[in-house]
């Protein structure tokens, strides 16, 4: 296989990016490290670390309180990226941005603040056949205190789902549609602003699990017309426990806190409290300030990048990687809708992916293997798990060649 | 490290694994499931007067885990109760520290390239903490995770 030779990844440097990753630049079992599980958490650039190094070597200190200096840097640099994260997302005002731990607690507080307040006996909660488990069980929490419904989409063997089957799903009871902008298990690509519309159609509101779409694609809330949106620092180049809930601003102001504690108070006595404006009244206590400087610096990374150049050369390695895996005998991919991102799930005929993995990690070779925390999917093509290769921006032609080499021997380890 | 994980009485029995049926007049069996992996297996044992007259297994899983299984129960048929339990001790050492591979371990020591792979040791002694729990009469799924 030749390397690519489009446009694209003329202009996108890949091996000047891949200097910013110092974790890159080592070997495994005697081998360069090919880092192919960017959709569990993706790597880290220099600036991204030296953020947060910055920040607990200079400038440490609580947020909000305090009069003194190093407060006020501290405090200055955490909403800087609250500035920063409205404009990666096009939200209308930094009032509509929540630090989260990660999309799964922004999918719990909508399920436990929104969903106890608005959903009751009767109602209907829609959420996808492909999606993670953190899009699944706080939505199934809820129904089975309330006493809703949960409704599932069905998909077809691509991986894709089944708009028909959605329409006829919505109905004056469906309160919640929750899904995925991107699979992680399939690296399907929902068409999310057409699904918002039509959940919008009926008067039930939208929740986009955007963990796995945020590194790779450009993502504007307003134009998607979405009234939740979350996603996850560490799949962004930052760090871990850290995170976004994009909600608009009268649903956020409509619900009740999700937590209690400081910060998210505006006055306290023992008769009553009145909580703090948005969005600070959804984030109780002292929150991850490193987390959330690091962030900043993460989506300055990609966005300097640009999401746009990201997209394409990603997709780039996707055709190139998905041909060369289609090559190999007893290969399949599970997961091949039309629109996809670079995520290459397989299995092999006769070999366990757990046998796959540990060959190729001896060959320098990191790729999840399991059921990608969403068993639902797993069981409908009716697998105990995959194999998964999931690219970044980071990655090359010449790795995928080396995935290929890897599976080739662990065809001929393992039989 | 690879050949000695993965060599050919592995393959083999990985592949092809032995007492891989459903048995009918099993006097115990039990369950394993490692969640995360998603291995699985139901075991049986028919014992009469404290031997262990037969052992068989139906499961899913890696090339490993079935392997261990199959290995087990070829060996463990003809074996007291006690024995097996002291098999079960030795094999869980040999995997989990530095004891060495005593002779008394036969085909099992094919599995002793376990342990340069400690995520995989959860494999290999799934079967094992199952028909501990088989024989002990536990009811909920063995798990080694």
């Amino acid at each position: 296989m030749s390397s690519l030779s489009s446009q694209v990844s003329a202009t996108f440097d890949v091996e000047k990016i891949r200097e910013d990753f110092p974790v890159l630049k080592q070997t495994i079992h005697g081998k360069p490290l090919v880092y192919l599980d960017s959709a569990a958490t993706a790597q880290k650039p220099y600036s991204v670390i030296d953020a947060i190094r910055r920040f607990h070597e200079v400038d440490c200190a609580n947020i909000h309180r305090g009069v003194h200096e190093l407060s006020q840097r501290s405090t200055a640099s955490y909403e800087e990226t609250r500035t920063k994260t409205r404009k990666f997302l096009n939200a209308r005002t930094k009032a509509e941005l929540i630090f989260v731990r990660g999309t799964t607690e922004a999918v719990n507080l909508v399920s436990s603040s929104w969903g106890r307040k608005n959903v009751k006996a009767g109602d209907e909660i829609v959420i996808s056949a492909m999606e993670h488990h953190s899009n699944i069980v706080p939505w199934q929490m809820l129904c089975e205190e309330t006493g809703a419904t949960l409704r599932v989409i069905p998909m077809n063997e691509r991986g894709e789902l089944i708009l028909e089957e959605y329409e006829k799903l919505l109905n004056p009871r469906t309160k919640m549609v929750a899904f995925c902008h991107v699979s992680n298990a399939l690296g399907t690509i929902n068409p999310a602003k057409q699904m918002i519309e039509m959940a919008h159609k009926v008067g039930a509101l939208t929740l986009v699990d955007g963990a796995q779409a945020a590194p790779h694609m450009k993502i504007d809330v307003q134009a998607l017309d979405a009234d939740f949106y979350a996603f996850s620092g560490h799949k962004v180049f930052g760090p871990t426990g850290i995170g976004i809930l994009y909600g608009k601003a009268k649903l956020l102001n409509a619900m009740p806190p999700y937590q209690g504690g400081g910060d998210m108070i505006r006055t306290v006595t023992f008769e009553k409290t009145t909580y703090n404006e948005l969005p600070y009244k959804f984030e109780a206590g002292t929150p991850n300030i490193a987390g959330g400087i690091g962030l900043g610096a993460a989506l300055d990374y990609a966005c300097k990048l640009g999401l746009d150049k990201i997209a394409a050369y990603e997709h780039e390695l996707l055709v190139y990687g998905t041909e060369a895996l289609s090559q190999i005998p007893g290969l399949k991919l599970i997961g091949t809708a039309r629109e996809k991102a670079a995520v290459l799930s397989f299995v092999i005929e006769g070999l366990h992916p757990h046998d796959i993995g540990t060959v190729l990690d001896q060959q320098g070779i990191a790729v999840r293997t399991g059921h990608h925390c969403a068993q639902p999917v797993m069981d409908f093509f009716n697998l105990p798990a995959t194999t998964r290769a999931s690219l970044a921006c980071y990655n090359t032609c010449a790795e995928i060649d080396a995935l290929v080499k890897g599976i080739r021997k662990a065809q001929e380890v393992l039989t | 490290m690879l050949d000695e994980l993965y060599n050919e009485l592995i393959k083999d029995h990985g592949n092809h694994p032995r007492n891989c049926r459903l048995m009918q007049d099993a006097t115990a069996q039990a369950p394993g499931y490692n969640r995360t992996c998603g291995d699985s297996l139901m075991l049986f044992l028919k014992v009469e007067d404290g031997i262990i007259k037969d052992a068989s297994f139906v499961g899913k899983g890696c090339q490993i885990f079935t392997a261990s299984a199959s290995l087990m129960t070829e060996r463990l048929k003809g074996k007291t109760t006690e024995d097996a339990e002291k098999l079960f001790e030795e094999f869980h050492d040999v995997l989990t520290s530095d004891a060495p591979m005593g002779p008394e371990l036969g085909k099992l020591a094919a599995l002793g390239g376990v342990r340069n792979f400690p995520m995989r040791v959860k494999c290999a002694t799934l079967a094992w903490h199952t028909m501990m729990n088989a024989l002990t009469e536990k009811q909920d799924p063995a798990t080694t995770e």
